[in-house]
């Protein structure tokens, strides 16, 4: 029981960066746009937000700074997606690889000189794990109190997402745009704010994804922090059929995965993982035929259907 | 004013004018609906019905005219405002999410929807409202779990729910049942009774009679006549639909048939929605001769054309070309034979918008020499066959690398043409190769026809226009939901007896 | 008044040039900025990259020896670009075929004649590529399962298949715990020309130049352009579309495996750790930036190539950040991927109403 109890510990532990993100790029890609700049904007969330909280000790302020360089991120791809009509593959890896350079070049620029100018190695200020006291020692329900606050925050955004989502006006808007943007326009809604906003919106809950990783998970900031969790999201999003509530499972699977790695290694055993870690991947690739073959016999999940494409009110 | 309030009319449009690059849709267009009234708009395709319409649910702007709703003038500038006004109008294509819920998309984008919709209240109102109109319909249902009667049912629904006092419907009937027609015209009915008003769209006389009060005639963008429907006569309707003046007469040998190049026997296939396009068609083309598919559009035509040259698989039946079975080979294999095709999209289908003049030109040529020397284009030689063929089929084009989505309508066609026509050895099958094009290109066109079957070619010409038909063709068939509805010698055919085949009525229905 | 994005009447000839040019000035100020906020001199730093990429024989085959993969990746990605084949698996098909020829090599080294040796390596090593790609060209055109991320997620497996091999079954046993095969037989070792520059080059640019021939003066290129326009007209012309889009995007994965072979046999000579650093995706960029014109991949790989080189120099020499390299290849994009909207689109404005005016007549 106390080792379920604290592998479920450090898979949530593990997993909350990946739950932000999903949640994150779920809404971006419901409104048609598929944002492959995450692995950037994770680490631009995870370096900004570390660098504000070695210097101001405001954790707060160190999240908000993550918030608004992620929607930054994410509004130089909105822009170009959807204004300027780029293709969105390309103008997704533009982002990581400027967000990846960027994210490495601040990382030895901000440092104090005492330390070569690097922050890595630093130590500062870090959302610590909350003490549960008593709860806290029931099996189970103790990992999942004993929880920083940004997992805490999951617990929230999980419901949350998923009301808005399917159960507000908003969500119904949402759910049109990135199925069938033309009746949506046709009916009223607007298309091109909706696109706009849930880009962005994707962006911020993804940077603060990363700033889990540099505030708490962590903590501190290390060149490739985020161990490619920005693209492993992207498999996370299809894994859970585009549903926030799913985003969980698919986020403890793989946030799981890393925690027994974790336990081999600290434990000693060095086996080789890669094998463990092939899995989930050809597992999203499984997932992805399957609904795929299921909607030519049928509409019922999957991709939204304009996902990728760029809407232009004159075509025809 | 002192008319009485019985007196406003529901809805005016006066002096609709709207034109598009190369087209007046609609030309001055006066148009009158009271309340509890049902108008059908009878034209043939382009002939300015659902641009009228658009203009009225807010799609289009119009050039000129003023739109008056309950005598008040009014501005409709989105669906959004004409929902507002009360106009609702269900689309050929619906406007629907297919993800999403019937009561989903009843909602969807309406305005005034608080936040957090009831969705609860929404359903019950969606029940009562379609009990109250016979619209059977589950509101929690996804709207790709139903048929397409069921859609339109949803699309009315969605119109009702937001309190349209005035429903356009676009050709509703095209893809309903004749069970589900029926239950369209209670619905209607029970409109009428409360006061709204209803605006068909259609080309379908039997509608005409059996749904509307008042209809109102459009060719080429002009009304022709407006009348009280019970004093109507369908010949006359139809007369009036297809018009009769002759541009002019295209010159042609006398009429010598040869061999049969094409066979079609008893051919049955699917539409892409996989509804019966085409129901045991028969039918012969000689060499020699030009075999004209009349019909309105949507008919069976596209998929007449798709089942011979191998790009839609024949369910039942078999085709034969050259008196070599064809039926469901490859479309290399079709083409090989000798067949060529101008089919109905030019942009998508015909040409490559995004490759050049030469290019499109030397999509049928290239597998051979000249043009190829093995694997190998030579592109000096594709060059020289554009320079040729540009000024043979007179392509007006800046250069043979010109993208062809630069150049205009007809010019396009031209550059199809040309290709079909050059690489032509029994079988030209022709697709509204007239659609859209102004007078000096369509004559191009029709004469380049006769011209290959004057050179002993089998013609399949398919086309919306009588007039077009019966000076080009020398034999035409009326196709009408994919049956053939009579064969007739172009010379002795006469356009009212086809219209009315046209329209779907039998010829014995109007022998009195 | 409002305006109004619509396509141009003619694709715009100077644009195509300058836009990309544009893009790599525009990346240069903006970079140029972001130094002079962190305190640094942009012409130094420019000046020190420079040099650090071309300015000795030592510095330039060091730029080639980064080219070299970018060269036949990116021809790879620009076919399956021009096929409208969103491939982001080069690194996926670049490592497997890494693997691939590791196993021939190290494998088949015992007993083959040495003289076959490389050529089989090679061989293998494509054909894994070329299968790697095969999969999601099958899944696309048998099934109609979207390519961008199943080629995606094959790049992970690929990575880890590779990590669990030189980790574990394949680790070098005298290798001291280092993450990696043993060295390669020597038949095995990709002749170098000139530095660590090896015959890579040599193919990267014949094949360049066989696949601009291949796309415009053959007629199976003359089809495959016509299915990248518009898959329903190459239908309607008697194309089989879904054999040809299989077997160029089976060619587009050998290109990316070469690369990998190259990689293997020609740096490292031996599976390790640091495969590819990327290449696979920044093979993207070189495409685009090529506008998908095989002559213009091997021009802009050098350029992307001495991006990556010269920001290892910066480092040593100024204390800047390598990083800068990759930073300045994204932003390049950045601009370019807003100017391509001025070579198809231009903007227009105009009255309300012609703006909502959608499409034709009926």
């Amino acid at each position: 029981m106390d080792l379920i109890t604290s592998i479920l510990a450090i898979t949530l532990r593990a997993g909350t960066s990946l739950v932000y993100a999903t949640v994150g790029e779920t809404y971006t890609e419901r409104a048609g746009i598929l944002n492959l700049g995450l692995e950037g904007i994770m680490l631009m969330g995870a370096v900004s937000s570390f660098a504000v909280v070695y210097y101001s000790g405001s954790l707060v302020l160190a999240l908000l700074t993550a918030v608004a360089v992620g929607g930054l991120l994410s509004l130089i791809h909105a822009f170009l997606t959807v204004t300027m009509r780029a293709n969105q593959v390309v103008s997704g890896l533009a982002i990581t690889l400027f967000g990846t350079g960027f994210a490495s070049f601040l990382g030895q620029r901000l440092g104090p000189v005492s330390n070569g100018r690097y922050l890595v190695g630093l130590t500062g200020p870090r959302f610590a794990p909350i003490d549960a006291g008593a709860l806290g020692r029931i099996p189970v329900l103790g990992a999942l109190l004993n929880q920083d606050i940004l997992t805490y925050g999951i617990y929230l955004l999980i419901p949350l997402a998923w009301f808005y989502l399917y159960r507000t006006r908003n969500g119904l808007w949402l759910r049109a745009v990135g199925e069938n943007p033309r009746t949506a326009d046709a009916m009223g809604v607007p298309v091109f704010r909706a696109k706009y906003l849930y880009t962005v919106l994707g962006g911020m809950l993804t940077a603060l994804g990363g700033a889990h990783l540099s505030l708490a998970y962590t903590p501190g900031w290390s060149e490739n922090i985020t161990g490619g969790r920005g693209w492993i999201v992207i498999a996370l999003v299809i894994f859970s059929m585009w549903n926030p509530a799913r985003a969980i499972t698919g986020a403890l699977i793989f946030g799981g995965i890393n925690a027994v790695q974790f336990r081999l290694q600290a434990s000693g055993t060095n086996i080789p993982a890669g094998f463990l870690n092939m899995l989930p991947y050809i597992a999203t690739i499984a997932v992805l035929v399957a609904i795929t073959w299921w909607e030519t016999l049928s509409k019922r999940v999957g991709a939204p259907a304009s996902l990728g494409t760029s809407y232009m009110r004159e075509d025809k | 004013m002192d008319a009485t309030e019985a007196a406003v009319p529901l809805v005016e449009m006066r002096g609709i004018r709207k034109s598009f690059p190369g087209v007046t849709a609609c030309d001055g267009v006066d148009l009158r609906l009271d309340r509890g009234e049902v108008l059908a708009l009878l034209g043939e395709n382009g002939a300015g019905k659902s641009t009228l319409m658009n203009v009225l649910a807010g799609l289009y702007r119009p050039d000129d005219g003023e739109i008056l709703i309950e005598g008040k003038p009014v501005e409709i500038r989105s669906p959004r405002d004409a929902a507002a006004h009360g106009v609702g109008m269900v689309h050929q294509n619906f406007m629907l999410v297919d993800t999403m819920t019937v009561a989903e998309n009843v909602v969807l984008g309406m305005a005034g929807l608080p936040l957090v919709p009831d969705m609860a209240g929404v359903k019950r109102s969606v029940l009562e409202l379609a009990d109250k109109y016979g619209l059977r319909v589950d509101p929690d249902a996804y709207v790709w779990q139903l048929s397409v009667g069921e859609q339109q049912r949803v699309e009315i629904l969605k119109q009702l729910y937001r309190k349209a006092e005035i429903l356009v419907l676009d050709e509703p009937t095209a893809v309903l049942t004749p069970q589900e027609s029926v239950e369209l015209n209670a619905v209607v009915r029970r409109m009428k009774d409360e006061g709204k008003g209803a605006i068909f769209i259609t080309h379908k006389m039997e509608e005409v009679m059996t749904f509307s009060d008042r209809v109102m005639v459009l060719r080429k963008g002009k009304v022709v006549v407006e009348k009280v429907t019970s004093a109507t006569d369908p010949r006359d309707l139809a007369r009036l639909m297809v018009g009769r003046e002759v541009l002019f007469r295209v010159e042609k040998k006398p009429f010598e048939p040869g061999a049969v190049i094409l066979e079609l026997k008893d051919v049955c296939a699917q539409d892409d929605r996989g509804l019966p396009a085409l129901r045991d068609l028969s039918l012969k083309v000689r060499a020699g001769e030009i075999l004209g598919i009349a019909g309105v559009a949507g008919n069976g035509q596209r998929e007449l054309s798709e089942v011979i040259t191998g790009l839609r698989p024949v369910t039942s039946g078999g085709i034969s070309i050259n008196c070599v079975e064809s039926t469901n080979k490859t479309p290399l294999e079709i083409i090989r034979s000798g067949v060529s095709h101008i089919p109905q999209d030019r942009i998508a289908v015909g040409a490559v918008g995004d490759m050049s003049v030469a290019s499109n030109l030397a999509m049928k040529g290239y597998r051979e020499a000249p043009i190829s020397r093995g694997a190998v284009l030579l592109p000096r030689r594709i060059l020289d066959l554009a320079r040729r063929m540009i000024e043979l089929f007179r392509i007006a084009t800046p250069s043979p690398e010109t993208r062809v989505k630069f150049l205009s309508g007809g010019n396009i066609q031209k550059t199809i043409l040309a290709r079909e026509i050059e690489s032509c050895r029994s079988l030209l099958i022709a697709v509204y190769p007239s659609r859209g094009l102004d007078i000096g290109a369509t004559e191009a066109v029709r004469k380049e026809l006769v011209a290959q079957r004057d050179a002993g070619m089998a013609v399949l010409l398919v086309s919306e226009d009588i007039e077009e038909l019966l000076s080009v063709a020398d034999t035409v068939i009326v196709l009408f939901e994919g049956r053939a509805m009579g064969t007739f010698p172009s010379e002795s055919a006469d356009p009212e007896e086809l219209g009315l085949l046209m329209a779907g009525v039998e010829r014995k229905e109007t022998a009195s | 008044m409002s305006i109004l994005i619509e396509k141009r009447k003619n694709i715009s000839r100077p644009a195509q040039v300058l836009v990309p040019a544009a893009s790599f000035l525009a990346s240069l100020v903006l970079t140029g900025v972001l130094l002079l906020a962190f305190g640094a001199d942009p012409f130094a730093t420019y000046r020190a990259m420079f040099r650090g990429a071309f300015g000795s024989g030592r510095a330039f085959t060091e730029t080639l020896v980064k080219a070299i993969p970018l060269i036949l990746t990116g021809l790879g990605v620009a076919l399956a670009f021009k096929l409208r084949f969103w491939n982001i698996g080069a690194e996926g098909q670049l490592t497997l075929a890494g693997v691939a020829a590791s196993w021939v090599a190290i494998f088949w080294g015992r007993w083959m004649p040495s003289f076959l040796l490389l050529p089989a390596v090679i061989l293998v090593g494509c054909l894994a590529g070329a299968a790697w790609a095969g999969i999601p060209a099958l899944l696309k055109t048998r099934l109609k399962v979207d390519e961008t991320l199943v080629t995606l997620m094959l790049n992970y497996v690929a990575i880890l298949f590779s990590e669990f091999l030189y980790y574990g079954p394949w680790r070098d046993p005298k290798g001291y715990g280092f993450p990696g095969t043993e060295p390669f037989p020597e038949a095995a070792w990709m002749p170098r020309i000139a530095g660590r520059a090896h015959l890579g080059l040599v193919f990267g640019l014949v094949l360049a130049l066989i696949l601009w021939f291949v796309i415009n003066r053959t007629r199976w290129g003359f089809e495959l352009k016509i299915i990248g326009a518009s898959p329903q007209a190459a239908r309607y012309q008697g194309i089989a579309v879904e054999r040809n889009v299989v077997l160029a995007i089976l060619l587009s994965g050998a290109l990316c495996g070469l690369a990998g072979v190259g990689e293997v046999t020609g740096i490292s000579r031996r599976l390790q750790q640091g495969l590819s650093l990327g290449y696979g995706y920044t093979a993207i960029i070189v495409a685009w930036m090529a506008q998908l014109n095989p002559l213009a991949v091997p021009f802009v790989a050098v350029l992307m190539a001495a991006l990556l080189v010269g920001g290892d120099q910066v480092q040593m020499m100024m204390g800047l950040p390598a990083s800068m390299g990759i930073l300045m290849q994204g932003m390049i994009l950045f601009p370019l991927l807003a100017g391509s909207l001025f070579t198809e689109y231009r903007i227009r404005r105009t009255g309300r109403h012609a703006a909502a005016d959608a499409g034709g007549a009926e």
